[in-house]
């Protein structure tokens, strides 16, 4: 056990803050944007300090209040938790500096309903990661998503409808967490994960327990959009501002990944989940649907927000494959994954952002000349873009060399097959897009293009440097993975892989 | 083998990157400090691999090793007489083309001429690296840059037809790229490492039929970038690219690349002994010779000049192929000293395309009556490289095809000598009717008879290149040492010290 607060302050901070945010946000609406900064900077600060103590000392444990588990809450971090923290808080702080202008723009009424809930969203997405106990991770799941559907809402005109759609579905999810909680706690009478998984190995045959797992894979499922239950996510994301979509869209998807991971290789050991039922195995062929299904129907799509969430629903794909290849190398690529797609996302919904900003743009048969207008933005679009296609050395490659790895590893060809489909179509639906943004139509050419000369019009620097900032990343991280899953990936997959 | 470690290798490559970026940033407006980066890049990469020369001649290698990318495989840079010979090859013939290309631009006062420097510089960065890759990894990185840095160079005019050959190209290539990536994958699940070895390393390592399969795989996916028919059909229609980009990257760089890469999966990862133990050298060489006859037959039913050296250009690339695969020491000196060469030849007769295109804009082969008489210095280095091409000593062609046939009959597989000479045969047929007309007959309607060449930069360039493949022709090793790099580089495979 540790004496440490740092477990404790990435919640604790951004939690009391959002409560402070309307109060501040009464007397001085323009403090709230330092606060969430501030607030978000001392997480990103604490998760760095955690991940760095987890690489030093291996995994903490902070009891909540001193009460020892199973009976009192238990925050437990090692090598997974820290990495999913920290690209969370990262992610997050990066989206609140971006946030100021689109928000200011878009919903110039809300501003502090929108950062109070902001704030809650993250509190409710790093609660998920660092807690050690299920009925707690619900608790913060639910903070997460009524954060969300909220702040969904307050999008533009299909918005409620949207938000609406998605409390169904996301409520449905929730239920089925629960129901797997109370399941596991009858039979258990635990709550604690590690206390938990050494409970159930006895209890693997019992019938309520399968209930509960598959309860519990169908409630993720649900909140992660895997490709039969991703109905809520397009609309959802299409609709909602675009600050929200850039904050949703990258962290959501990726946390609720990293709960099945807990749920499949944690709290149920291995050779349940891969052995007495074949739980990968369907997961695999799920998350196969899931990549050309979502792959196939961003091609039908002209608005680039929408061909964006699509992509997402491949992605999450991407990563359910990797968890249900469940080998090594397949792991490896998960949870490099959720690191790449995390900033990958973040990056295109930001460009997303920053192109409605300027031009109120979203038809990618409108984008004509826009690397003229928004050259540096444009530029990082194409970097992100060709990351999510998987071209190296961007870090989207890395990921996918180890999901082929994986693949290959476990003798599943048609896998490999898919992977290799889901990064040939995702390179004709971005290479549309880019065609679109830098070659200009043929009454332009004519002119030699002097004419038509178009004045540099970027985004906000407060928008700019976000968006530099993932960029760099994506070309950085890649270079660096190998780094990345020798420090902290290697230690993240369960042993006896 | 000595091994001394040196950053060399990695200057070479990123100087173009820093060009590239220098480049960007002066932009349009001071047109002449940015063409001195580019001239000033090329002098300077082909100094720093000309500094290496050397080294490698002595029979050291040349390491440089980055980072660590993924367990097992470094980013790596390693040069070795393969490598080297590409590398000073690429060099080489990028400082004829900067100047080239800047007479031709201007000369054609084409748009967006920063995009085509940038993207050219880039992709010099891709050829090097190709050529320095220690492993598969690092090797594929720096193919997929040159592949990606490309494609805007072929849809450079923008026109609907420059835009579909851009389509076509990468639909082309990525779909190799995705069977290269595979066959990686696999390479890496059966022996856990990619590192090249002269000789090849793949020995033993798995059942004999998936190593087949795997080479199969390897063949097609870098066959496309090395044009083998039927998975050919782009490199005509990336033709509609300026006349340079043609030059280098589609007579010498990217074509080349894929070459290189065929050469470095038969020789230097499978191996000679591997290929004869199950018999796959003599399908792959049916198989170039296949290509061989039919692009040549091809390319006598062009009338467009680009077109017919395209379809000579996948002639020659079989050839090179062939020679690999036909493993007897001969053959592989003759391969590897076709690609420098047909690369001198080649780039002499697109540059005599660009030069006829930019003074008269004609493009085909019918309309080039007389033009020998306007412009004699342009048609004679035309006449040079096409006679070089066909084998006529004492141009650079006959040395190597002299080699090729002495290594059909070491093989003992005489058809391969009779596949050779109807090449030559065929090589004649479509090129000599061009360099007739050209001179001796009258030309059509009125042209002006008197001395009218085009601009300096562009005679200058394919005069000297010209020159260059008759001095090569006499003295092989003659500037570059290029004879000595190629017979070193087939002891090296062959292990004959």
């Amino acid at each position: 056990m540790t004496t440490s607060p740092f477990p404790i302050l990435i919640i604790v901070v951004p939690l009391i803050s959002a409560f402070f945010i309307p109060i501040i946000g009464w007397w001085r609406r323009g403090l709230c944007y330092p606060l969430v900064i501030v607030a978000l900077s001392i997480s990103v600060l604490s998760s760095i300090f955690i991940l760095h103590m987890v690489v030093e000392q291996g995994t903490i444990h902070y009891y909540l209040g001193n009460w020892d588990p199973p009976w009192g809450i238990e925050y437990v971090i090692d090598h997974l938790n820290a990495f999913v923290a920290i690209i969370v808080s990262v992610i997050s702080l990066i989206i609140a500096i971006s946030s100021r202008r689109s928000v200011e723009r878009e919903l110039p009424e809300k501003i502090v309903y929108f950062y109070c809930l902001f704030l809650l969203q993250v509190t409710g997405l790093l609660g998920i990661v660092v807690t050690g106990d299920m009925f707690n991770l619900y608790v913060f799941l639910e903070i997460a998503s009524l954060a969300g559907y909220a702040l969904i809402a307050i999008g533009e005109d299909g918005a409620p409808f949207a938000s609406f759609n998605y409390m169904i579905y996301g409520t449905i999810g929730a239920c089925f967490y629960l129901l797997g909680v109370g399941y596991l706690y009858v039979t258990t009478g635990s709550l604690n994960m590690a206390d938990l998984s050494k409970i159930l190995p006895d209890l693997y045959h019992s019938k309520v327990v399968l209930m509960a797992f598959a309860f519990f894979i169908v409630g993720v499922g649900l909140k992660m959009a895997l490709f039969p239950m991703h109905v809520w996510l397009p609309d959802a994301y299409t609709y909602a501002p675009s600050a929200v979509s850039a904050l949703v869209a990258p962290l959501m998807t990726k946390v609720g990944a990293y709960v099945m991971i807990r749920i499949i290789f944690t709290v149920f050991g291995p050779n349940f989940s891969m052995e007495l039922i074949p739980a990968t195995t369907i997961l695999c062929w799920v998350a196969a649907m899931a990549i050309l299904f979502g792959c196939i129907l961003a091609l039908g799509q002209t608005d680039l927000k929408r061909m964006l969430a699509y992509v997402l629903i491949a992605e999450v794909g991407y990563i359910a494959l990797g968890v249900g290849l469940a080998n090594k190398a397949g792991l490896t690529g998960a949870i490099l994954h959720i690191l790449n797609d995390a900033l990958m996302m973040a990056c295109l919904f930001l460009v997303v952002g920053a192109i409605m900003y300027k031009g109120g743009l979203r038809n990618i048969h409108q984008f004509k000349c826009l690397h003229r207008k928004m050259p540096i933005t444009m530029a990082a679009f194409t970097v992100a873009a060709l990351s999510v296609i998987g071209i190296p050395p961007t870090c989207g490659f890395f990921s996918k060399w180890y999901l082929v790895l994986g693949a290959i590893d476990a003798n599943r060809w048609l896998f490999v097959a898919i992977l290799l489909i889901g990064s040939l179509i995702s390179a004709i639906l971005f290479f549309r897009v880019i065609e679109n943004i830098y070659f200009e139509p043929a009454d332009y050419a004519h002119n030699g293009g002097e004419h038509g000369e178009i004045a540099i019009d970027e985004a906000p620097l407060s928008m700019l440097i976000p968006i530099l900032i993932t960029t760099a990343g994506i070309l950085l991280l890649g270079i660096l993975s190998g780094k990345i899953v020798s420090i902290i990936i290697q230690f993240a997959v369960p042993a006896g892989l | 083998m000595e091994v001394v470690s040196s950053t060399r290798p990695l200057l070479a490559i990123s100087v173009s990157v820093l060009a590239a970026l220098f480049i960007l940033l002066t932009g349009e407006r001071r047109r002449n400090l940015r063409e001195l980066w580019t001239i000033l890049a090329s002098l300077a990469k082909f100094s720093i691999v000309a500094s290496m020369i050397p080294i490698v001649l002595a029979g050291k290698i040349i390491e440089c090793t980055i980072i660590d990318l993924s367990p097992g495989i470094a980013l790596q840079f390693r040069v070795d007489a393969f490598g080297i010979f590409f590398g000073t090859l690429a060099s080489a013939l990028w400082i004829a083309t900067s100047i080239f290309s800047i007479g031709y631009m201007r000369g054609l006062n084409a748009r967006a001429q920063t995009r085509y420097f940038f993207c050219f510089a880039f992709a010099l960065n891709g050829a090097l690296g190709v050529a320095f890759a220690g492993n598969l990894l690092t090797l594929f990185i720096f193919y997929e840059i040159l592949t990606i840095s490309t494609f805007p160079l072929v849809a450079h005019r923008e026109t609907p037809e420059a835009i579909m050959g851009g389509r076509k190209y990468l639909a082309y290539l990525l779909t190799g790229a995705a069977l290269v990536f595979f066959s990686m994958g696999l390479t890496y699940h059966l022996t856990g490492t990619l590192d090249f070895v002269g000789g090849g390393f793949l020995q033993g390592q798995g059942p004999s039929n998936i190593l087949r399969l795997l080479f199969v795989t390897f063949i097609l996916g870098f066959g496309t970038k090395a044009a083998l028919i039927p998975i050919h059909e782009w490199l005509p229609t990336a033709m509609v690219a300026p006349t340079p980009v043609s030059a280098l990257l589609h007579a010498v760089a990217v074509v080349k690349a894929g070459v290189f890469c065929v050469l470095r999966v038969v020789l230097y990862v499978f191996g000679p002994q591997l290929l004869s133990d199950l018999n796959l050298w003599l399908i792959l060489a049916y198989f170039a010779s296949f290509t061989i006859i039919v692009s040549g037959m091809l390319a006598l039913a062009q009338d467009n000049l680009k077109r017919r050296l395209a379809f000579s250009t996948i002639n020659n690339l079989a050839i090179i192929i062939m020679g690999a695969a036909l493993l007897s020491p001969s053959a592989i000196i003759g391969g590897i000293f076709h690609i420098a060469g047909h690369g001198f030849m080649k780039i002499t007769l697109f540059f005599v395309a660009g030069a006829i295109y930019v003074k008269t804009q004609k493009e085909n082969v019918s309309e080039l009556d007389g033009i020998g008489r306007a412009m004699p210095i342009t048609m004679g280095s035309f006449a040079i490289g096409a006679m070089g091409i066909a084998g006529t000593p004492p141009v650079v062609g006959f040395i190597s095809k002299w080699y090729l046939c002495l290594g059909s009959l070491e093989a003992k597989e005489i058809v391969f000598l009779f596949v050779l000479l109807t090449s030559v045969l065929l090589d004649i047929a479509y090129f000599f009717p061009i360099i007739y007309n050209s001179f001796f007959n009258r030309p059509q309607g009125r042209v002006n008879s008197g001395f009218d060449e085009a601009s300096m930069l562009m005679v200058i360039p394919l005069t000297v290149c010209a020159i260059i493949s008759v001095i090569l022709g006499i003295a092989p090793d003659a500037f570059f040492h290029f004879f000595g790099i190629a017979t070193l580089a087939a002891k090296n495979i062959l292990g004959i010290c």
